[in-house]
């Protein structure tokens, strides 16, 4: 059949089974990994909230201590102790060996003016603060707590003001702190290569110095918290990647803490489960492909060759029944010609049975008429052959059962050639297989099989030649193997497949009856057998001959 | 000169028959033609046969069974059985039937009288041994 049929169906299954074992495997492994990588996500904005609140909580400590320190401080003494600047210096000292982060402290009465100040600006005494925010503030609320910034100080600060009242009295105790302190508690957050974290007043302006996000008291280069209440988590596209942001608000101060994480690091574990993931995958993919190649590739295979096998068969059956059917034909022209051939036959013998009796020796034509009535009686023979093994061809008796031993009656057919071969010069070998068990056959018409093999061998030969004979014991198909080789000039491919149809024959007009084959494969045929042809232009024929070794009953 | 028996020929093509029967009366034999299996039998009536020769193929009485009624009537009668025909069975059938032998269209004259001889000799022996 056709080639590229099979090709095309054989794309056709291995498309289906790779669809059918492919699609499962994505959905699966896509389903697998990005439910992996959600839960992932969900971990490292938990972890995230977890660390922004933790800064927070550290802030918010770091201010009410302060704010308490400064409260118990106010409380504790008067105005009057502390305006004098001795025992305000004392005081510093002390909440100084608690922490650096004072810069300096001040007392100012409720009209603004500045008493008493300790700290490394003392030009700074004397200002009167009353139309100033923060003191207003103070005077409002009774605690203060400034955003970031330079003042006269030139670095980044804030400042921290308590109001207390002694009587009708109120005065306010400020201290101003270095801001480093808070920076660091908010660079601790800044995690991994990428992470940053800032902290922001209400006006969406940086307190404090971000790692990439912007600068000091400018606003930072990340959408805008500034409204930020609760704590805040969003993943937010930038031209850098996506980032995971998270804010919440300091309650002391109003600030807003934001952290900033690049969620490709933190993800690691995530890209190496991918990486597996798709390793898995591509291995899943090879296997299933190659397994797929193989399986479909042998099916393939065996499709092929059962199609062949039919293929096969039909063109036996087709054989079989073109020889019945030419069979009866044959046999219905051999009868029609030979009554009329008998009756010219007869004629003919009649005239010269009468020619003979006459005395025409005078009659000038006689040899003429005797000629003519022997060619008359010669081609009659003639004919009567060709009708003869017409109907040898078409008769159908049982072939008898005998015990037959093929080599015993290849030899004896050889021995029937031998005048033939030796005056051609052709040498005829034999090559018996040794213990050839005997076959129930029928040997007289195996006998005819072999002399009309032979004798087509020793034709195609012409003279000068060699016909090899081999018997061999095929065991397992239980059937004797007859193969005869000659080194004739082979048949054309084009003619292989006629030689055994009747009248088919290469040689001249009135050698050949082109029934001899057809005879071999009828009988062959009847014998249970198998006959097969193949053949080399310029390299010989060879007939090989398969017949059932059966037991007799 | 005639040779001491009598043949018949039972065909129904004529020219072969009346051909054959006048080459085998040239050749000394008291030979009669009869075209039917029916005419055979009403000639068997008339005159003592020693060798029939007798188509398988014909119309009416088959030669078949044209052989089994001549052995009925004499089952001495050797008959030679002319075929034309396919009929490798029928001949076989025949064989079984006591026919002495069976010959192919055409045939060759002397090939025919020879075979005649031989069935007259049988007929001969088979005579002594009825003794």
């Amino acid at each position: 059949m056709d080639e590229r049929y099979y090709k095309r169906l054989w794309r056709k299954i291995i498309l289906m089974t790779l669809g059918f074992a492919l699609i499962p495997l994505f959905t699966l492994g896509f389903s697998i990994y990005s439910q992996f990588s959600v839960s992932y996500s969900a971990k490292i904005f938990e972890n995230l909230k977890t660390l922004v609140e933790n800064r927070r909580s550290s802030i918010d400590l770091f201010f009410d201590e302060r704010v308490a320190q400064l409260i118990t401080i106010a409380h504790t003494h008067s105005m009057k102790q502390l305006s004098d600047e001795t025992f305000l210096n004392k005081v510093f000292q002390t909440m100084q060996t608690r922490s650096k982060s004072y810069i300096d402290i001040g007392i100012i009465d409720q009209e603004g003016n500045h008493l008493a100040y300790i700290g490394p600006y003392p030009e700074l005494k004397g200002v009167n603060y009353k139309r100033e925010d923060w003191f207003q503030t103070t005077m409002a609320g009774g605690v203060y707590i400034s955003d970031v910034f330079l003042g006269y100080r030139k670095f980044p600060h804030f400042i921290i003001s308590v109001m207390s009242r002694e009587g009708e009295k109120s005065w306010i105790l400020r201290a101003t702190i270095n801001s480093e302190i808070i920076d660091n508690i908010v660079r601790a957050a800044q995690i991994g290569k990428k992470g940053d974290a800032f902290i922001i007043n209400k006006r969406n302006i940086l307190q404090t110095t971000p790692r990439f996000s912007g600068d000091l008291f400018g606003h930072p280069k990340s959408p805008d918290f500034s409204k930020t209440v609760e704590t805040h988590m969003e993943e937010i596209r930038t031209e850098g990647g996506s980032f995971f942001f998270a804010a919440t608000l300091i309650t002391n101060t109003r600030w807003i803490l934001v952290v900033k994480e690049d969620p490709r690091e933190q993800l690691t574990p995530l890209l190496r489960a991918r990486t597996i993931v798709a390793f898995l995958f591509m291995g899943g993919i090879l296997v299933i492909v190659l397994g797929t190649f193989l399986t479909t590739r042998a099916m393939m295979n065996q499709l092929v060759q059962s199609e062949r096998k039919k293929a096969r068969s039909e063109d036996i059956m087709v054989q079989s029944s073109k020889m019945a059917a030419l069979g009866k034909m044959a046999a219905g022209i051999a009868h029609e010609i030979n009554n009329p051939l008998a009756v010219i036959g007869e004629k003919a013998g009649w005239i010269k049975d009468l020619l003979s009796e006459e005395d025409l020796t005078q009659n000038p034509n006689l040899k003429e008429v005797e000629e003519s009535v022997s060619k008359i009686e010669y081609h009659v023979e003639r004919a009567k052959k060709v009708t003869h093994r017409l109907l040898g061809f078409a008769r159908r008796m049982e072939p008898s059962q005998e015990q037959v031993d093929i080599n015993k009656t290849l030899n004896n057919t050889v021995d029937f050639l031998e005048n033939e071969s030796r005056y051609r010069n052709i040498d005829i070998q034999i090559d018996p297989h040794p213990d050839l068990p005997e076959i129930i056959s029928d040997s007289s018409q195996l006998q005819q099989v072999f002399l009309n093999i032979f004798n087509n061998a020793i034709d195609a030969i012409g003279k000068n030649g060699e016909i090899h004979i081999k018997t061999s014991f095929l065991t397992r198909r239980k059937e004797i193997k007859i193969e005869i080789t000659d080194n004739g000039p082979g048949i054309p491919k084009e003619d292989i497949n006629k030689i055994f149809d009747p009248f088919y024959t290469t040689k001249e007009v009135g050698k050949g009856t082109g029934l001899g084959l057809s005879i071999v494969y009828s009988i062959i045929e009847k014998l249970g057998g198998r006959i097969m042809v193949a053949s080399e232009l310029g390299q010989g024929t060879t007939f090989t001959i398969y017949l059932p070794v059966k037991v007799k009953e | 000169m005639a040779e001491p028996f009598n043949v018949m020929i039972v065909d129904d093509e004529n020219d072969f028959r009346e051909t054959l029967v006048k080459r085998l009366q040239k050749r000394h034999l008291n030979v009669f033609g009869a075209e039917s299996g029916q005419k055979a039998l009403d000639l068997m009536n008339k005159l003592i046969f020693d060798v029939v020769i007798l188509d398988i193929k014909m119309p009416g009485l088959d030669g078949i069974e044209t052989l089994r009624e001549i052995k009925k009537k004499n089952p001495l009668v050797e008959v030679i059985l002319l075929t034309g025909h396919a009929s490798m069975e029928s001949g076989v059938e025949g064989m079984d039937l006591g026919a002495f032998d069976y010959v192919m269209k055409p045939v060759n004259i002397d090939d025919l009288l020879e075979m005649i001889r031989r069935a007259y000799e049988r007929k001969i022996i088979q005579e002594e041994y009825r003794k």
